[in-house]
């Protein structure tokens, strides 16, 4: 997080006067288990990306492109703001994403 | 145009719709309105108004003291100069938005009529209902009569609106007892009031053009803060409290001040009391004089910023301040009043005794006869060295 105001930096009734900050809040903070996703098994259907109530999922490039896969990106996470909720977890259809413990730094 | 003329029409009037009359004669933009005793004649006439067009205000009916609040904070937000009215029950309904009108600076003017709150259910006037909810906040004046109140609520806005507080104001006066008396009263020409009070600018505005968010989460990081500025925006808006009610004087003739007293300069023993009783208790002290006893009356009319450094530069030679309260803090320190007042003094090296008699509440009748037993009592307390926490006046112990 950018460095925090102080009581005199705030505006007139704590009014957020720029929009789109919420960026810049990282929400994965508090998660306790963290999805992993195997590249060779996601197919880039999108739907963890549908389907991710913190919009946390994101097409990443492919470090391994596949032969057989005509997409150049791959649905991985963005751990600033995946709360660990799962959902991507139970319903990609080729299992490519597993929920794992997240451990202490 | 001297303070005479100004004040050119003296007219009889019922203190409701003198209080009215100010908020027309301040072009107020947007009305919340939900009938509640004794409030009710304010909104009642301010409707009038607005039907007979000569208000060009939105009056927004509302089905709750909730919703009028938060109607107000809606309205407020839009860039509306807007007012609101409650008593008791209908406060206490309000709470949770009323933190939200001072957090978000919306400089909201309402009239608090002052009543006991339910149960058992009562009608009649006391400071319970403003007492529950000291703590939001809001600027607080007190009224003590007709006049006061029409002249607070010019005040009220000038100071909320003003770009060094925008703070929600609240300007209270006892139910029934100031509320629905007739008073003889100096009414002045609108036009002073108009440039009295200049128009709103609102600096926190809902615009399409320019949006911003209002009313976001305050995360652990930021509440604190958030709660530093709106303090010392209240703390400092005594400042202006006192410019506006000097400035008010050299239009209006009228003088008022955050702390007032009535001879109180040798006073050895020092009765405090708020809202109406205040004037009973120049009577009361005007009775102690004749007996000899040098007796003063102290009264807070800026109940919030509290004037702490008035009320111990005014208190500081007397040996004993009973401090009457219209609240009870139940199973506290008795009164509110005297609570704040004992904390103020607890500074100074050689500070009064502070005595505290809960009397009045529900509208029991308070005569200037029953301040003087009060003062005597407390002071033969306070010689025999058994002064306790507090007392209620007058409370009957077997059926009469």
């Amino acid at each position: 997080m950018a460095k925090l105001p102080g009581w005199k930096d705030l505006s007139l009734g704590i009014a957020i006067t720029d929009a789109g900050n919420a960026k810049e809040y990282r929400t994965g903070d508090w998660r306790s288990m963290r999805p992993v996703t195997d590249e060779s098994k996601c197919i880039s259907c999108g739907w963890c990306w549908l389907l991710c109530p913190d919009h946390s999922r994101q097409p990443f490039p492919r470090k391994s492109p596949k032969a057989d896969c005509p997409f150049d990106d791959f649905y991985d996470v963005d751990e600033y703001y995946c709360k660990g909720c799962g959902i991507c977890a139970a319903e990609c259809p080729t299992g490519a994403i597993k929920m794992v413990p997240e451990v202490g730094q | 145009m001297s303070a005479e003329q100004a004040n050119h029409k003296r007219i009889g009037m019922e203190v409701s719709f003198a209080v009215a009359e100010a908020v027309k004669m301040l072009e107020v933009e947007a009305i919340a309105a939900y009938p509640i005793t004794p409030q009710t004649h304010i909104v009642e006439e301010l409707s009038q108004m607005v039907a007979d067009g000569d208000l060009d205000a939105e009056y927004i009916p509302v089905e709750s003291e909730h919703s009028a609040m938060s109607a107000c904070l809606g309205t407020s937000l839009a860039g509306a100069r807007t007012y609101t009215a409650t008593s008791s029950q209908g406060l206490a309904l309000m709470n949770e938005v009323l933190f939200v009108a001072s957090g978000l600076r919306l400089p909201i003017v309402m009239t608090i009529v002052n009543r006991s709150l339910s149960a058992p259910l009562s009608i009649w006037g006391d400071h319970s209902d403003i007492m529950s909810i000291r703590d939001v906040g809001w600027l607080q004046f007190f009224a003590e009569n007709g006049q006061e109140a029409f002249d607070l609520t010019i005040c009220a806005f000038k100071v909320a609106e003003d770009k060094r507080v925008l703070l929600p104001t609240g300007v209270n006066l006892d139910g029934f007892s100031v509320s629905h008396v007739v008073e003889p009263m100096l009414i002045p020409d609108p036009k002073l009031v108009r440039d009295f009070v200049p128009s709103y600018e609102p600096q926190l505005r809902a615009d399409p053009a320019d949006p911003v968010m209002i009313g976001p989460i305050g995360i652990p990081e930021i509440y604190t803060e958030a709660h530093m500025a709106r303090d010392v925006a209240l703390i400092q808006s005594r400042k202006l409290i006192d410019e506006v009610f000097a400035d008010f004087e050299k239009v209006f003739g009228r003088r008022y001040h955050a702390l007032e007293s009535y001879r109180a300069d040798d006073a050895e023993v020092i009765v405090m009391a708020m809202g109406g009783m205040a004037e009973t208790a120049m009577g009361a002290v005007d009775t102690l004089r004749n007996e000899g006893i040098k007796a003063g009356l102290v009264h807070i009319r800026v109940w919030r910023p509290f004037p702490f450094d008035d009320l111990r530069a005014m208190l500081k030679n007397a040996e004993l301040v009973l401090v009457i309260d219209r609240a009870l803090c139940a199973g506290g320190p008795g009164g509110p009043v005297a609570s704040e007042v004992r904390s103020a003094l607890y500074p100074l090296e050689k500070r009064p005794q502070v005595a505290c008699q809960i009397a009045g509440l529900s509208g029991r009748d308070v005569r200037a006869l029953h301040i003087v037993q009060m003062l005597k009592r407390s002071m033969a307390q306070a010689e025999a060295g058994e002064l306790p926490e507090y007392e209620l006046h007058n409370v009957r112990e077997v059926a009469q």
